[in-house]
């Protein structure tokens, strides 16, 4: 029995959701701004009006309030109150729903080591950092052990290394206390590394549900495959064994280093974020580093993907705007590529076929 | 490193003083022309101990101060009550907000004519008048307050099991505090420049009538000690009023101005 289910939802921004969340699991909702994931985060905790119905552990939820559904919930702007302290904030839903004096402190107690912000206990939220604050709502929103958590892009708001940090982090905490969990982003990376499963959403509408690599290798339609983006695919030949669980294949003239454990090759898969570009030859060991050259740059407003001849290959890089104009590149220039070693999956068992027919 | 000075506090009363010195010297050396009648400001100084030794200005003073404290209690307490209500039920909003609207604009004293009429020339006419003063901007204030409390918040403290009632008085009515106090400081200081127009007009006792009394008299230095003590008033009120939000919400309020 799923832990969460939504049945025919439908509101403003959902037409007709179905979904089904199980016990333990952590499944990432992602989609696109404005594809209403918020929405139905804020239909399952209640605080959002719908049509359908949404099921906990095979109980309809319907009519019941928000307080009565008992759901922790991460609001995107985290929501901690400013006039309390982090101890207070902490405490607040034990004090409404009516515990003792001793159980609430030993209660906050429980939460602050779990977090690790002992040292944090009477500050206020303005004197907090970034994922201090996290820390702080994460705990709060987990104050009454509920079976379900929310969390609204709880890391979009962190620069890249708390945010990296904190993935781990979070997935691990997840784990360990066994919550069912629906995590909305918009960032491919982050589902990647954090879903058990994956919801595609998309103009209220689910597109697709499934396991990362079935996401990522087999988008179920055309609104999937333009949103996830398809990966480069690799023809390859001389497999070369060097050790450690690493093997050298030759793609188009490019040398370059797989893990692996297997003896033959013949193609590769690796996602245009996983390729990063480089103005200048990078440092360091000289491992799936290529000179190559732009012969095209597509503009996608939020990213921008480039296209590559690298060898014999043409080979799709993709990087935030920002990165794009700050490094200020033209079609004909030369750049060095870097292959992200670990990003790079070996197509067999089937995957890469869909991706290899276009 | 350069760091920035600290404004010495005494800086502020430099220049109180130059202009003090210039007064007495002016009046003593009978620089000003004459029909101006200005005493030298040891002279007023002498006169408020006279005033206060003979009982004449405490007595307006505590009229004054008794009008002041019950009109604008009663008023600030009916707008926080009031404008409460609007700010947390729309329906209640869109129910008293036209009316409030059009009742606003009208300058206090502008009631004054009606009220003659209607309660006479009594105790209860400048306390009305303050009472209305006080009312409507507080009212407002505080409705526009609760209605600026981040609706994310209230969203956050429902999924926590908090009643509507416990989200109200434990997030709603703090997170206002800074408006309200907006409210209630100007309306303090407001409240004593009110009844010392509606004293002047129609009550025969108080520090503006004490003002009447003296310009009929041509006694300039009491005028004088009159304008000193409202000046005092009404800082004091407004002072009294940002030390309280000082204490209620310094913590958390980045704003609060104290």
């Amino acid at each position: 029995m799923p832990a969460i289910e939504l049945r025919n939802i439908r509101n403003y921004a959902c037409h007709g959701v179905n979904l089904e969340v199980f016990s333990g699991e952590l499944m990432v909702l992602l989609g696109p701004n404005g594809a209403g994931k918020t929405t139905l985060l804020n239909i399952i905790a209640g605080l959002a009006g719908y049509d359908g119905s949404v099921l906990f552990d095979g109980a309809p939820v319907d009519g019941v309030s928000p307080q009565k559904r008992r759901v922790g919930y991460l609001f995107q702007d985290l929501a901690l109150f400013p006039h309390f302290a982090v101890a207070s904030n902490i405490a607040y839903s034990l004090k409404a729903n009516r515990w003792s004096g001793e159980k609430i402190e030993a209660r906050v107690g429980e939460l602050l080591d779990l977090m690790r912000i002992n040292h944090l206990v009477s500050r206020y939220p303005h004197q907090l950092s970034g994922g201090e604050r996290q820390r702080v709502a994460l705990a709060r929103a987990l104050s009454l052990s509920p079976a379900i958590l929310l969390l609204d892009e709880p890391l979009s708001s962190l620069d890249l290394h708390t945010s990296k940090y904190l993935r781990i982090e979070l997935k691990q905490l997840q784990q360990r206390l066994d919550i069912t969990t629906l995590h909305v982003t918009h960032d491919l990376g982050e589902a990647e590394e954090m879903a058990d499963r994956i919801a595609i959403i998309h103009e209220g509408r689910i597109e697709q549900v499934g396991r990362p690599q079935e996401v990522f290798f087999y988008p179920a339609n055309e609104k999937v495959a333009a949103f996830i983006g398809a990966p480069n695919i690799l023809q390859c030949d001389k497999t070369r064994a060097l050790g450690h669980g690493l093997v050298e294949v030759t793609c188009g003239g490019l040398p370059i280093v797989v893990p692996y454990d297997g003896d033959s090759i013949r193609k590769i898969a690796l996602f245009p974020r996983d390729i990063y570009v480089s103005l200048h030859k990078p440092p360091g060991p000289k491992v799936n580093r290529f000179k190559g050259v732009i012969s095209r740059i597509k503009d996608l407003s939020e990213s921008i993907r480039l296209v590559v001849h690298a060898g014999n290959n043409q080979l799709l890089a993709e990087m935030p705007r920002h990165t794009f104009e700050s490094m200020g590149l033209v079609a004909g220039q030369e750049i060095f590529l870097i292959l992200k070693l670990a990003k790079i999956k070996v197509c067999e068992g089937g995957l890469c076929e869909q991706g290899d027919s276009k | 490193m350069n760091r920035p000075k600290k404004i010495k506090p005494w800086w502020g009363i430099l220049p109180v003083a130059i202009f003090l010195a210039f007064w007495e010297a002016a009046a003593r050396l009978n620089l000003m022309p004459g029909h101006l009648f200005l005493p030298p400001f040891s002279v007023v100084m002498q006169e408020s101990y006279h005033l206060i030794a003979s009982g004449v200005l405490i007595e307006n003073f505590l009229s004054s101060l008794a009008r002041v404290v019950i009109g604008f209690c009663s008023g600030a307490i009916a707008g926080l009550i009031i404008g409460g209500l609007m700010g947390w039920k729309e329906v209640l909003n869109k129910a008293f907000s036209p009316m409030i609207s059009l009742l606003y604009p009208i300058p206090a004293l502008g009631w004054l004519p009606l009220l003659m009429l209607w309660i006479g020339i009594n105790e209860a006419l400048p306390i009305a008048i303050i009472f209305i003063c006080c009312f409507f901007p507080i009212c407002y204030n505080t409705a526009a307050g609760i209605k600026s409390v981040d609706r994310n918040l209230i969203q956050a403290a429902r999924t926590l099991g908090a009643a509507d009632f416990r989200i109200m008085i434990t997030i709603v009515l703090p997170l206002a505090l800074p408006a309200v106090f907006t409210g209630l400081r100007l309306e303090a200081g407001m409240a004593w420049k009110v009844v010392i127009a509606a004293e002047m007009v129609a009550i025969p006792t108080g520090i503006g009538a004490l003002l009447m009394r003296a310009e009929s008299l041509i006694r300039v230095d009491i005028i004088l000690v009159c304008l000193m003590v409202l000046s005092f008033m009404c800082f004091f009120f407004e002072r009294f009023f940002l030390y309280l939000e000082d204490k209620l919400t310094g913590q958390w309020n980045q704003h609060a101005g104290y």
